[in-house]
């Protein structure tokens, strides 16, 4: 990028700036496969239109680590898309739509570890995409919940069937949704809210 | 027709806090690694000789009236940050990675011209008032 001079560079519209008292922020991650939903989600409960940010990342060919070997090496541009919900005049929630693989996810710094809770998007019409993302969140001890995206063209499963497929434990929530919804999408984040309330109620009562 | 069938996986022993290495064979590319070398000259011994420990969702603020002797970058970011802005908001406006807003960041930090108001992040016991209001926040929408 060219930065000849700051007053080209496009910042925020005026009504997207946050006020002054914003002091911190949270964030809950959303996660899935290409193409399950994530940035449409994303973009149905954000106040602001969602935003791209990108960390560019090279393979390299065999036996090439210097300078020299750029044509043998692969260039792939990790994207995720956010957005935001400010939820008091303090305090601001952002929602990061992120892709499944988690070799990608190191990228950006604590992104799960830091995170309030996931929500894990999930397609019938490709379920056992999920199947990896569900296990490194359970490795890492992060809180999810499952929504299941109703795809017209998908099979319909009953949810107990997908629960069993997906080998959750009773105490994790599945919902459905339709991401292209604000409600529903909302009701989403809802239920990831409940349940991270009801693990905090049990935790002070332990 | 019944659904593809997963595996259920237990909790790893506790991981440390920094994020793991990028696997082997995955690194800087020559034109960006370039670019943060020039970046991280200008950086000095900042904090430990280290990038400033900031998160996505750390906010910035700008606190002081750019220096002459400021670089392009840097007065971008500086009137981006007038209003408080997060981390992933900066990289996204100035069409930057993450890993080069943080090197930014850190010469703005040291030298006192922004101010990073730090994220409320995951803990054993979650703030359940913190959880609540999320929760009516959300309710509003
Ligand atoms: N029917 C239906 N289509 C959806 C839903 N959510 C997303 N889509 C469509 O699926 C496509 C991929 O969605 P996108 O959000 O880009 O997926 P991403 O790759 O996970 O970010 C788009 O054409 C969306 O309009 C949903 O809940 N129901
Ligand atoms: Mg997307």
């Amino acid at each position: 990028m060219d930065f000849k001079s700051s007053e080209t560079v496009p910042g925020p519209r005026a009504e997207d700036h946050l006020p002054h008292t914003a002091t911190a922020a949270v964030k809950i991650v959303i996660v899935g496969g290409f193409g399950v939903g994530k940035t449409t989600m994303v973009g149905s409960v954000s106040e602001i239109r969602p935003l791209t940010t990108e960390e560019t990342m090279t393979q390299a060919g065999i036996g090439v680590d210097d300078n020299y070997g750029s044509d043998t090496k692969t260039a792939t541009t990790v994207a995720m898309d956010f957005g935001r919900i400010s939820i008091t005049e303090q305090l601001v929630l952002y929602l990061f739509g992120t892709p499944g693989q988690e070799r990608f996810w190191f990228l950006w710094n604590g992104l799960f570890e830091g995170a309030l809770g996931a929500v894990v998007l999930v397609d019938t019409r490709r379920l056992e995409v999920s199947f990896d993302v569900i296990g490194r969140l359970e490795e890492r001890g992060v809180p999810f919940v499952v929504a299941v995206n109703d795809f017209p063209d998908g099979p319909h499963y009953p949810m107990e069937d997908l629960r069993a497929a997906l080998d959750l434990s009773e105490e994790i929530p599945m919902v459905k949704c339709d991401a292209r919804r604000r409600a529903s999408s909302r009701d989403v984040l809802m239920t990831l809210m409940r349940f991270l309330h009801s693990i905090a109620m049990a935790q002070a009562s332990a | 027709m019944s659904p593809p069938q997963r595996r259920r996986r237990s909790p790893k022993a506790a991981r440390q806090e920094k994020p793991a290495p990028p696997p082997a064979g995955e690194e800087s590319g020559p034109g960006r690694s370039r670019e943060l070398e020039r970046l991280y000259v200008v950086t000095g011994q900042a904090s430990g000789g280290d990038r400033a420990e900031l998160d996505l969702v750390t906010l910035i603020v700008t606190c002081a009236d750019a220096p002459p002797t400021a670089q392009p970058e840097q007065l971008a970011l500086l009137r981006l940050c007038r209003a408080p802005m997060s981390v992933a908001e900066v990289s996204a406006y100035l069409n930057l990675p993450f890993s080069v807003v943080t090197v930014l960041l850190t010469e703005l930090l040291t030298a006192e011209l922004v101010q990073a108001r730090v994220p409320i992040v995951r803990s054993e016991l979650p703030d359940r008032s913190l959880l609540e209001a999320v929760m009516h926040g959300l309710q509003k929408l």
